[in-house]
């Protein structure tokens, strides 16, 4: 793959200098914001350079907050919503799977059992991204499909406040998808959302109720069974 | 004013206690040393805290001690209004030549002291605290930031209209109440 970023060199150069090179005209209008002074996208970049960086999160409040905003703007009551945001979520989930296991290299693991890819998900993906690890990790005792991981602070949930006509929403319906997309990604197929469980000590404490296919169940008691 | 006035009159009696605990050096300006700045925020009694919009309506309004009168929603609706033409008047007018006045910060009266503090887009917010409150300032801007935090990032809020966050309230709550 080409990854000399030349072309729009020529582009925006085309957009000041007085005689245009008309192949790349057409191009100029998009150049500023998506490369930087440097003309290096973020397809040049290393990989590995963001693992450790961290990002301000007044701005990700702010973006989470339009994000909510647009959502609501198209939909028909919380149900709707919530599963917008998990769309959302299941988008960014699934290229952060291929992100996480890339990094792992040579130690990456395809997880095959179902307790250790919730392990997987409470641990190294959320300290992935949040720097910390999901506070709990449960089985529903009443089904056998059924497992929660809880929260007791969410990010994406600090500055907001759901009003009283919408008690049943929770935002992080967006971290729900996320997970979610990750179990389709390693085939456990499942339903993953949020409920809002708050205790005395956290009031914004999350549940995230993971509810597997029949199939995942299936493959997991042949499994046990050899 | 001389209704509120009156309100924190009648709630001073039952602060007694508070008032009669050692204040070191509760007449010199500023704290020397952290130590001392936290303990005066320590000993912090705060009765009211309201916020008004750039229009000059009142979009939030709590208490902080119980024994204090109340108004009807009504009046604390025309307080707030007559405050907001006050403040105009006063950043009108100035002794001075200078034209950019920043308006009415303090109030001080036998029984209370009010602080102001206007943000660029207009937003006012008023604190209402016992006489010879120290750093109240301090106070009010941390007021400010909580609700940067958490009015202004909360996507279910509309701008200009009152406040009704949970996340407010109860940051606002355990900042000023472990103080009393």
């Amino acid at each position: 793959m080409n990854r000399d970023p030349s072309p729009f060199r020529t582009a925006s150069t085309a957009s000041t200098a007085t005689s245009p090179t008309p192949k790349y005209a057409n191009l100029t209008a998009s150049t500023n914001l998506r490369y930087s002074l440097t003309r290096k996208s973020i397809y040049d970049r290393h990989l590995n350079r963001t693992k450790t960086s961290e990002l301000s999160k007044s701005a990700f409040a702010f973006l989470f907050g339009e994000m909510v905003q647009y959502a609501q703007k198209k939909v028909y009551g919380v149900q709707d919503l919530e599963k917008k945001l998990n769309l959302h979520g299941y988008a960014v989930g699934q290229r952060f799977l291929e992100l996480l296991l890339w990094r792992d290299g040579r130690t990456a693991k395809r997880e095959t059992r179902i307790l250790g890819i919730l392990q997987f998900i409470s641990h190294q993906l959320y300290r992935a991204i949040f720097q910390k690890q999901a506070d709990t990790l449960e089985k529903v005792r009443e089904n056998d499909d059924e497992y929660m991981i809880s929260d007791n602070d969410p990010v994406v949930n600090t500055y907001i406040s759901v009003p009283k006509e919408m008690s049943q929403l929770n935002c992080g319906a967006f971290i729900a998808g996320i997970i979610e997309a990750v179990l389709d990604g390693h085939c456990f197929p499942a339903k993953v959302t949020a409920h809002t469980a708050p205790n005395e000590m956290w009031p914004g404490r999350t549940v995230f109720l993971i509810k597997f296919e029949p199939e995942v169940l299936e493959r997991e008691a042949l499994r046990v069974g050899s | 004013m001389a209704k509120k006035e009156q309100a924190s009159c009648s709630s001073t009696a039952n602060l007694q206690p508070t008032l009669s605990q050692p204040h070191p050096s509760a007449a010199s300006a500023a704290p020397a040393s952290p130590q001392a700045r936290f303990r005066y925020l320590a000993t912090m009694v705060v009765y009211a805290v309201l916020i008004l919009n750039k229009a000059g309506g009142l979009i939030y309004q709590r208490d902080f001690n119980p024994g204090l009168q109340k108004l009807s929603s009504n009046d604390y609706l025309i307080l707030a209004g007559t405050f907001h033409g006050v403040h105009a008047i006063t950043s009108q007018i100035s002794p001075t030549n200078d034209s950019a006045s920043s308006g009415l910060e303090v109030l001080e009266s036998e029984n209370f002291v009010m602080r102001c503090f206007q943000t660029l887009t207009g937003t006012k917010f008023l604190v209402f605290a016992e006489p010879r409150q120290p750093n109240l300032d301090v106070v009010v801007r941390r007021v400010y930031e909580l609700y940067a935090d958490y009015v202004m990032k909360n996507p279910f809020y509309q701008i200009e209209m009152p406040i009704r966050s949970e996340g407010f309230d109860r940051h606002l709550t355990s900042y000023i109440k472990p103080h009393q």
